[in-house]
Parts: C-alpha cells; sequence; structure tokens
C-alpha cells in the first residue's frame, strides 16, 4: 500500500519537470484527467450496489413496517389481509431448520473430515472435489426436483417437513463441506505432528487437536449456508409446501408451509394490501437473516480469541 | 457425491419417460410450448423456454458484467482501505439476500418505475426480471473478479507506474489482463446462476411462454416454468409432471456446461507468476 501511493505521488513531480518541454505536459494533463474520470466511473459502479440495497430495504419497510405487530406473529394465513399472519409459516421455518441444521453439520463435518484427513490426494480425490464444486452451482429448483422424486416419491415421506428438510440439507451441504474442509485445511500442520509425536491415532489427533482448532470456522461455514436454507423458496415449492395452512405442524410427517412460501404466496396476490402483508414478511425473514450473519460473527470473534 | 448420481439418476430416468410419448426432435426444435393445455393441444417445443431464459440472461450480462466488473477494479485498484471496508460488507449483504426479497423487489418497485418512462410494459415482463436478476449477480461478479485482481503480483504494478503509468493504465493495462482467466470464468459463473434463477423470474417476468426477443413482454423462463408446473395440480406419473424432468434436464445440462467451461477457462488461461 505505502510503495503504491510513493509510486502515484511521484508522477506529478515529474510531470512538472516534463511540463516545461511543452507538448508532452497536454498529453500527460490529458492522461491523468482520463483517471480521474475513470475513477469516478468505477466509484459510481460501486455504488450501484449500496444504493440499490438502500432503496431495497426503504421500500420494504415503507410498505411493511405498520403491518408488524404482535398479532402478525400470533395469525394463520387468511383471505382477508387484516387477519393474516405468519404464524404457520414461522412454525415451517423452525421445523425446517430443526432437521437441517444438525444433519448438514454432522455430514458436512464428517466430509469434510474424510476428504482433509484419510482420502489420499489422487484421482479420485480430485474427482470427488470436482463433483462438490459442480454441486454448488446447481440451480436451486433442480435440488426441488431431486427432493420430490426421492424424498416424497420413493421414499415415501410425502410433501412432508422432512422431505423439505432433506431437500434443504443436500442443497447447503456443499457449501457446508467447502466451509469445513477450508477451516481443517487451516490447521498447521505442526500441530497436527506434535500429536502423532505423543503417540496418539489419526482420530485421535482429528478429535482432540483438528476439530478443536477449525470449530469457529466450521460452525460459520453452517451457520452462514443455514441462512441460505431458510431464504430458499424455489425448491420447497417443488417438494409441495402447502401455501395455505391454517395449523403449525405437529410432526416431522405433516404438510408445511415457510416463511419463503407465504411471502411469495402473499406476492403472487393482486391485491396491495396482501403485497405489504409481504413487505412485513420480508422485513422478518431479513432480521432473522441479519441475526444468524451476527451470531456467525459473535461466534466466531469468541472461538477465536481462545484458541 | 451420490447426490450428483442422484440427479443424474432421476432426470435420466423420468426425462426418458417423457421422450417415450414426446419424440425428442419435437422437444428441442419445437416452438410452441403448451404443456398445461389439455390433450391434443398440447406441444412440446422446448425452445421458446429456452430463448425466455436466454432473454433474461442477456439482459442481466448487460446490466451486471460491466456494473460487476467496474466494481471490482474500484475495490482492487482504488478504493482506500476504509472505504474497501465499508463496501465489502455492503456487497456480501446483497449477496445474501434471497431471491424471493428480489423478486418482490422487482414486481413492486422496478416494474412500476419502469412503467412511468415506458408506457406500454406490460404487468409482467422480461426487462424489469432481468435487470434485478442482473442486481442480484453484481456481487458475485465483483468479488470473484476481485479476488482474481488481488492474485496479481504487487511487483507487477509496480513495474507500470515505475514506467510512468496512471492507475488507469495499470488497472486496464496490466492488472485486468493478468486476471483475465479469472474474470471471464466469474462472468461465466454468474451467467450460470442467472440461468438457473428462479423466484425473481417466476414472480415478475410472467407465465407464457413465447418466442420473442421482445424484452417488454411477458415470457417464461425454464424454471417459471417448472414452478408453474408443481403449483398446478398435475397428476404423479402424467405427461406434465414428466414434462417438469424434461425442463429439469435441459436446465441442469445448460448450467453444468457454463460451470464446467468456467472451471476450465480459470485453469487452462491461467497465467502464472
Amino acid at each position: 500500500m505505502s510503495t503504491e501511493e510513493i509510486a502515484v505521488k511521484e508522477v506529478p513531480k515529474s510531470e512538472r519537470e516534463r511540463g516545461k518541454s511543452g507538448e508532452a505536459s497536454g498529453r500527460i494533463r490529458f492522461r491523468r484527467w482520463k483517471n480521474r474520470l475513470a475513477h469516478g466511473v468505477f466509484l459510481m459502479a460501486t455504488l450501484v450496489g449500496v444504493v440499490v440495497l438502500a432503496l431495497l430495504l426503504a421500500d420494504i419497510i415503507r410498505k411493511g413496517w405498520s403491518w408488524i405487530d404482535a398479532d402478525f406473529f400470533n395469525r394463520f394465513a387468511s383471505r382477508i389481509p387484516e387477519r393474516a399472519g405468519i404464524k404457520a409459516a414461522l412454525w415451517g421455518s423452525l421445523w425446517l431448520i430443526s432437521i437441517t441444521a444438525p444433519l448438514t453439520f454432522l455430514f458436512g463435518v464428517a466430509t469434510a473430515i474424510y476428504l482433509e484427513e484419510y482420502a489420499k490426494k489422487g484421482r479420485l480425490s480430485r474427482f470427488i472435489q470436482l463433483n462438490i464444486s459442480n454441486l454448488a452451482g446447481v440451480p436451486s429448483i433442480v435440488y426441488g426436483i431431486l427432493g420430490l422424486t426421492l424424498f416424497v416419491r420413493w421414499l415415501a415421506f410425502g410433501q412432508s417437513v422432512l422431505a423439505g428438510a432433506l431437500t434443504l440439507t443436500l442443497l447447503v451441504l456443499p457449501i457446508v463441506i467447502v466451509a469445513a474442509q477450508e477451516a481443517i485445511a487451516a490447521v498447521p500442520q505442526s500441530l497436527r505432528q506434535a500429536s502423532y509425536a505423543m503417540g496418539a491415532t489419526r482420530w485421535q489427533t482429528i478429535q482432540k487437536v483438528v476439530l478443536p482448532y477449525a470449530f469457529p470456522g466450521i460452525l460459520t461455514g453452517t451457520i452462514l449456508a443455514l441462512s441460505r436454507a431458510i431464504g430458499e423458496t424455489a425448491p420447497l415449492i417443488m417438494v409441495g409446501a402447502v401455501t395455505f395452512i391454517a395449523f403449525t405442524s405437529g410432526s416431522a410427517f405433516d404438510g408445511f408451509t415457510a416463511l419463503p412460501i407465504q411471502i411469495w404466496n402473499w406476492t403472487s396476490q393482486p391485491k396491495a394490501e396482501f403485497h405489504e402483508l409481504a413487505a412485513a414478511g420480508i422485513i422478518v425473514l431479513l432480521a432473522v437473516l441479519l441475526s444468524m450473519n451476527a451470531l456467525a460473527i459473535y461466534l466466531r470473534n469468541k472461538f477465536q480469541r481462545k484458541v | 457425491m451420490i447426490t450428483t448420481f442422484a440427479i443424474l439418476l432421476t432426470l435420466l430416468f423420468e426425462t426418458a419417460s417423457f421422450f417415450e410419448e414426446v419424440s425428442i426432435i419435437e422437444f428441442v426444435t419445437g416452438t410452441e410450448w403448451t404443456a398445461l393445455f389439455s390433450g391434443d393441444q398440447q406441444k412440446f417445443g422446448v425452445l421458446p423456454l429456452v430463448a425466455g431464459t436466454l432473454l433474461v440472461t442477456a439482459g442481466a450480462a448487460i446490466v451486471a458484467m460491466p456494473i460487476g466488473l467496474a466494481s471490482a477494479i474500484y475495490l482492487s485498484e482504488y478504493a482506500p482501505d476504509r472505504v474497501r471496508r465499508v463496501l465489502k460488507p455492503v456487497l456480501e449483504v446483497l449477496a445474501g439476500i434471497p431471491t424471493i426479497v428480489y423478486g418482490f423487489f422487482a414486481l413492486t418497485f422496478v416494474t412500476p418505475l419502469l412503467k412511468k418512462w415506458i408506457p406500454n410494459l406490460d404487468t409482467f415482463n422480461a426487462l424489469s426480471a432481468s435487470i434485478v436478476v442482473g442486481i442480484m449477480i453484481i456481487p458475485l461478479i465483483a468479488s470473484l473478479s476481485e479476488d482474481a485482481m488481488m492474485a496479481v503480483p504487487r511487483s507487477i504494478r509496480h513495474a507500470a507506474y515505475a514506467l510512468g503509468a496512471t492507475k488507469l493504465e495499470v488497472a486496464l493495462r496490466v492488472v485486468v489482463p493478468a486476471a483475465l482467466s479469472g474474470i471471464v470464468s466469474s462472468f461465466v459463473l454468474a451467467l450460470s446462476r442467472a440461468i438457473g434463477e428462479t423466484m425473481i423470474v417466476t414472480i415478475a417476468a410472467g407465465s407464457t411462454p413465447v418466442l420473442t426477443f421482445n424484452m417488454l413482454e411477458s415470457i417464461q423462463t425454464m424454471t417459471a416454468y417448472m414452478v408453474q408446473a408443481a403449483t398446478g395440480d398435475i397428476a404423479y406419473g402424467s405427461i406434465q409432471y414428466k414434462s417438469l424432468y424434461a425442463v429439469g434436464m435441459t436446465l441442469f445440462l445448460f448450467t453444468l456446461a457454463m460451470n464446467l467451461l468456467a472451471q476450465y477457462i480459470a485453469r487452462r488461461f491461467k497465467e502464472d507468476y
């Protein structure tokens, strides 16, 4: 950084010296003017993102804020906007996450440990790696089709919370695996060797040395992946989440709805009041997501200090 | 690992049984898609859906590629550390917003706004969907391209500065060419994301599968058809049910090809220092 600044500051000095020879200074001035112009253009482009984010939040809060009160959380969906609420949707989302979270964590960490600590670095592990990164790029709706076939039809879970949660698990698993792999790969080799030198087995080393060290990274990755799962709509539609539901799911085999599904349903109604309800639902959804991200950052900082 | 095979198998299995009833030539070359009609009026030509998808993707590319690349250049070459520390999290928040929220934004904010300038705009139209899809993929392009630019060694930049180059000249003639493989692969990845994007186009782009390149009309993408079919009541095992898999297969092949292409570009044309 500092060297670069020096390099930039040097330019005007040499320019002043050469400026006396007439013709060159015009060209240099033009080049420097172009640079300043480009600086402005690039900054504006970057600010597009900021402006859009501000507009989006302002628009949603303006439309939805007045609809949020205690009753909004305590009422079920309704044909009459004034009586509609998100109770079923909120419970549905909680159900989904409480099934998805442990599953993704277990499978994700297990796969990452296998790939980083046990698998031989050869053709097969390269192939698996390529596979995982491709899975992360598959559109979520395709996972929806997979869930529809695998869980709803073949395993006959029906259009249930369980089928939805398992589909979401498959969807975010690649993200968790990659995050956990990075965290495990970042554990210094010397720590592992120290443990082996004490006569520890491979599993003991993983359990007592590698995992505690990598834990903050894994946790952060998992929480971020779950916040993606909460916001997903398309796969749940494919699996068959119901949009109009007036009860909270009692077991994992009940039908369900979820926050994004409810928002989608309200958005596709023509009446303006429903759009405002959708905005209110979005505020709740974004609040949940933001607090999850904040939690991820908090946990990371807390654990990092200990290690 | 198993997931990939499961995806491939389920798609292949059901797609195969779809093609037992509809010839593959009709599917690939047909220009009419009326799968949800009844009886004889059904036509299964996937081209309108593909065209709709590509139309939205192209629009998104026009919005996102220049803005994403310019943001990346700004963040990696111009931005002071303090500004970077504010802007990066904003882009991350933008990337973390669920697509359903973008869809709502497209329908209830962008479309009415555009209608003020373009009065004959349909309520559901490809234009507003593609603008918002573009906005959605900006953070992806910006952060991946920025990573590629940051990986260009300082020493090369310093060499250019020592020759008296301005920041702009360093950025455009040194850094961007050196990071080109990463930048192009970020474009391809982002476009593949745009192709697979579902909720924005379902909400804002409409559900009329027509073969058109008019951005102002209502269209239907592959993903939007899948949502429409899955929410309507179609019987398990019916031809419409199977068409879901055929379209899903097409979509999967598109995105898989683009992801592989992105990885190939990133590896094959990588400049090593």
